[in-house]
């Protein structure tokens, strides 16, 4: 009964998205403000029944409900409640109702944090969400109904989670990513509107700008949070592979990075409009892509759902309209009068300009990268891979470049730096960052061209970033004063490059510096990785929840003293057939010692994986910094809703709509 | 001129669409063998029936012939096998097994439950042969010329679809040549 | 410092009975055993979803693994290596595409994007620095503007 109720639910939504996309753009087409004013009850109403589709299926999951196709495929009543209830987005169905829940949730947040727009802006916006809507609601109804029914034939007990998804990592990590890509679709949706009523101006980018950083901010825990599970959850200590799945989240993380630093050039200088509103619009698309890949099966990859051919043209076919649709109005309405706007050489909208050059290129890098055999095949040139040693090698060079620039990008002004004066200034951090380079990878071991160079661009950031932090808060009421006054989207940055620079540094390092050992041992035996000792003292057998385990017991000793002690494990899931490597991590600051088990040898003997990984962690601790940073700059003043001057923002808005006084507001 | 430059991204756009609807419906872990046009490789092996005759690419010389690559362990190769029986039987296709990384008495057990449609089988408990001819798993079914060379591979199981559709074709092709 | 710790390291281990254990296989030099390592990562598992052979348990991955360290032992070329399992397996073993006429496009995009785009760059910085020039200074609303916005600058830094 209540699956059904569930589908009904869907359906309802889906008549709400198509009322919601036609009615409020009518209304504000038409200046009828009765119709507008459908906007939001409709986005609150296609929330609630998709809240109450989703309620409804995480309860067929709790109660082990195994008539329903999706949970007996998913499903196992021995598995803990809280894996049978991330595994509601276990699966191809669950997870695409959880984008929708999103997506509708976004759409109701967009209606209630922007009543101080003004109303057709709104009503335009909520439209394109509700167009949006529209194509996954039909996605899920026609191809993935998560609700279908295996009636009379009901098994007695489900096929179990993939034991790759029994995981904390991965409770969490699908809500961030998908927060991420469909946080985006505002971004898309504040660009559309802007181009339907011709007024793309920095009002716009101002709107689109807290929108697009909590986005990105979601998208980035979200792709950290996958890189860690991969980390210790695959078995084999690789924290990016450039897998087609793991580009495709980091296809629009790339270009939504490039997006927010255009949206800073457009709020604050009313320029480079058309490039802005393109990366919004190519951004959402790029997540679009990301779900097609992901759910179509055109390419082989370790994370992708089962591939399903109706599923990947139907999804085509909406990405196919939303692109299409959205870059012909860009091309027919997008503004080509160059705006009145004087920038030097080395202001910093040419910096900015310059960081979206790079940002633009790595995305296409990715893109094509991943693309390219797929391409090469459809013309009959052979079935080629593209992966690590050609992502490392070309990708590199445009993070170190993107680094370079930042870094000096943060001490450039706004319309015109003077270039003999960024120069003097330039001329200490650099000093500083060279030696602590230097320092740094003396400390580490080998010389290596590329090491130096990462880690350089790193500590560069960083230098440059708090150089500039310590100029900007020198107050003659004391530097903590100077620190205080500094905005909120001020420490943004900060964190955020901050953070950037540590992912840098923790990328360079490890892949450059860490030790990766395939040893034989008998229990008994010891092998030495870096400086540390592994001592592996013997293997025996664990019974868990669902599985049967080979449970070994290493101890980790440095200098001869014991500093800690791990249990890598072999699991093997009976429901599933399937074997799983479970490693165990010594995690530090300063690195991680990983032990895993590998394949029995003789009858003794057991080949054992054993890696030292320095500052393996700041990989996702940079990652979560980056992500504080756009938390924080969303938290400016100004985008806050001020209840009590309501009446001075609405002449504000009016005169933002404008565009003439942007700056005078901010 | 200048919004000529805006359709640009759109017209990207679309020839990207292309590609991937293309890609839709495709398997893209089919891998064409990359032995195709090459001679099977040098071998010398003993026959599973006979550890005292060696067996050699000569063998698949003189007549098209299937090279079927089975095992006990692989349960595919059970699903598969009463239609290579069928085709030897009822076609009098000439097929030569390989037995790949299997033991002598588990594939007599093997072929005593499900008969034997082979005309001689090369016993390759190392999986050497496989791996110079580029077996990832098994059954894999190659098809070789009278030259004794590679003419196609097909990695999966071999049903009356797949005999009508691919190697048939093939085969003919390679019997016209000769 | 490190040789400290080294050396520190060998008089604990001077304590341990068993000797260092032996690798899965086994090398003469650290530089042997990583170039195996880079071999094997560059190497992809033709039966697994996308897996280096490094990575994968699959037995054919096994078998790649002993063909890489076989044709090492016997004083192959990198390029010798990748050579042979590509016969073997075909170019889809290799997740470094060879750079040839089809892949040149591939392998030369970003450079070719980042000149491209540093000259767009270029041209917009000079557009507008000619404009600057041929045109009169600020207007006088719009040097009020920048007053205003210089203070607004000012008052958030």
């Amino acid at each position: 009964m209540y699956p059904e109720l569930g589908q009904i639910a869907l359906i309802l939504a889906l008549l709400l998205a198509v009322l919601l996309s036609v009615v409020p753009l009518a209304g504000a087409l038409t200046g009828r403000d009765s119709l507008q004013a459908f906007a939001r009850p409709l986005a609150s109403g296609m929330f609630v029944f998709t809240g109450l589709a989703f309620a409804i299926l995480t309860h067929a999951f709790i109660v082990d409900d195994f008539s329903v196709a999706y949970v007996a495929n998913n499903s196992n009543s021995m598995l803990p409640w809280f894996y049978k209830f991330s595994a509601v987005w276990g699966g191809h169905e669950g997870s695409l109702l959880l984008w929708i829940l999103m997506l509708t949730g976004w759409t109701l947040a967009v209606a209630v944090f922007s009543r101080k727009l003004p109303s057709t802006m709104v009503s335009q916006v909520l439209s394109v969400m509700g167009m949006v809507c529209v194509g996954f609601f039909l996605f899920i109804i026609v191809t993935s109904n998560p609700f279908d029914r295996l009636l009379p034939n009901v098994p007695t007990d489900g096929q179990d989670l993939n034991p790759l998804l029994q995981d904390i990592g991965l409770i969490i990590h699908p809500p961030m990513l998908y927060m991420g890509y469909v946080g985006f679709s505002v971004a898309f949706a504040f660009a559309l509107a802007a181009l339907i009523n011709g007024r793309l101006d920095a009002a716009w980018a101002r709107w689109s700008r807290p929108w697009t950083t909590i986005a990105w901010s979601f998208l980035t825990i979200g792709i950290a949070l996958g890189s860690w599970w991969a980390y210790y959850e695959l078995g084999w200590g690789g924290w990016w592979f450039w897998d087609p799945v793991e580009n495709a989240s980091l296809l629009p993380w790339l270009s939504g990075t490039a997006l927010m630093h255009s949206l800073a050039v457009t709020e604050k200088r009313g320029v480079f409009k058309s490039w802005t509103v393109l990366l919004a619009i190519v951004t959402f698309a790029l997540s679009l892509l990301g779900a097609f890949l992901v759910r179509s099966g055109v390419l082989t990859s370790v994370h992708a759902f089962a591939s399903d051919p109706e599923r990947g043209s139907f999804l085509l076919m909406l990405l196919g309209i939303t692109v299409v649709g959205s870059l012909a109005l860009y091309a027919f309405r997008a503004p080509v009068v160059h705006v009145r706007s004087r920038y030097g050489s080395l202001s910093r909208e040419i910096f900015l300009l310059l960081n979206n050059v790079l940002l633009v290129t790595a995305t296409l890098l990715v893109a094509i990268g991943t693309l390219y055999p797929l391409v090469l095949d459809y013309l009959d040139m052979g079935k080629l891979s593209i992966g690590e040693p050609f992502f490392n090698t070309t990708f590199s060079p445009l993070a170190i470049a993107a680094g370079l620039l930042l870094g000096t990008g943060i001490f450039s002004r706004w319309k015109k730096t003077d270039g003999g004066w960024l120069g003097r200034k330039l001329l200490w951090p650099l000093a500083v960052s060279l030696v602590a380079s230097v320092a740094v990878i003396k400390m580490y071991g080998d010389f290596k061209p590329w090491a130096f160079a990462g880690v350089f661009t790193a500590i560069w950031v960083t230098v440059a970033t708090l150089w500039d932090l310590w100029d900007k808060s020198s107050s003659r009421k004391g530097r903590l004063h100077g620190l205080k006054r500094q905005t909120r989207s001020y420490w943004g940055m900060v964190l955020g490059h901050l953070g950037v620079a540590m992912v840098m540094a923790g990328a360079t390092v490890v892949s450059n510096y860490g030790i990766e050992r395939d040893v034989r041992m008998v229990p008994g035996d010891s092998a030495m990785v870096g400086d540390y000792q592994i001592l592996f003292k013997e293997i025996g057998d664990r019974r868990g929840a669902n599985f049967t385990a080979q449970y070994g017991s290493f101890d980790v000793l440095l200098d001869g003293k014991k500093v800690s002690e791990l249990h890598p494990e072999k699991r093997n899931y009976p429901v599933g057939m399937s074997v799983m490597t479970e490693a165990d991590i010594d995690a530090g600051l300063f690195r991680d010692i990983f032990v895993a088990i590998g394949e029995r040898i003789s009858d003794e003997a057991w080949a054992i994986r054993v890696q030292y990984k320095p500052l393996v962690r700041w990989l996702w601790l940079g990652s979560l910094i980056m992500a504080i940073g756009g938390f924080l700059a969303i938290a400016d003043k100004r985008y806050r809703i001020k209840a009590r001057n309501e009446a001075a923002d609405k002449a504000r808005a009016g005169n933002l709509v404008t565009g003439k006084h942007a700056e005078a507001s901010s | 001129m200048k919004r000529v430059l805006l359709f640009l991204p759109l017209v990207f756009a679309v020839a990207v669409g292309v590609f991937l609807a293309a890609g839709i419906g495709k398997d893209p872990t089919k891998l064409e063998s990359a032995r195709i046009g090459k001679p099977v490789p040098d071998f010398s092996l003993q026959s599973l029936n006979d550890p005292e005759q060696l067996l050699d690419a000569s063998l698949l010389k003189g007549e098209v012939s299937l090279l079927n690559v089975w095992a006990e362990w692989c349960p595919a190769c059970w699903d598969e096998h009463g239609y290579l029986m069928q085709l030897a039987n009822e076609k009098g296709v000439r097929i030569i097994g390989l037995n790949y990384k299997d033991q002598r008495e588990t594939a007599f057990r093997f072929l005593g439950r499900l008969g034997n449609p082979y005309q001689q089988i090369i016993f390759d408990p190392q999986g050497s042969l496989g791996f110079d001819l580029g077996v990832y798993g098994a059954p894999e079914t190659f098809v070789i010329d009278a030259e004794g060379v590679v003419q196609y591979r097909h990695v999966g199981v071999v049903n009356e679809q797949v005999w009508e559709e691919i190697l048939l074709p093939v085969i003919n092709k390679a019997r016209g040549k000769s | 410092m490190r040789y400290l710790t080294a050396l520190m390291f060998l008089l604990a281990l001077a304590g341990v009975a068993r000797a260092e254990v032996a690798e899965v296989y086994d090398f003469e030099t650290r530089a042997e055993e990583q170039r195996y390592r880079d071999l094997i990562a560059e190497l992809r598992c033709p039966k697994c979803q996308n897996q280096n052979i490094a990575d994968s348990n699959a037995p054919i991955s096994k078998d790649m693994r002993d063909q890489v360290y076989r044709l090492m032992r016997e004083g192959a070329s990198d390029d010798e290596i990748v050579g042979d399992l590509v016969d073997r397996f075909g170019e889809f073993v290799q997740y470094k595409p060879p750079v040839d006429k089809r892949t040149i496009v591939l392998w030369a995009f970003p450079a070719i994007a980042v000149i491209g785009g540093v000259l767009i760059v270029a041209g917009v910085a000079m557009r507008s620095r000619k404009r600057d020039q041929e045109e009169p200074a600020l207007s006088q609303e719009e040097k009020a503007r920048v007053r205003q916005m210089l203070a607004d600058k000012d008052q958030q830094s």
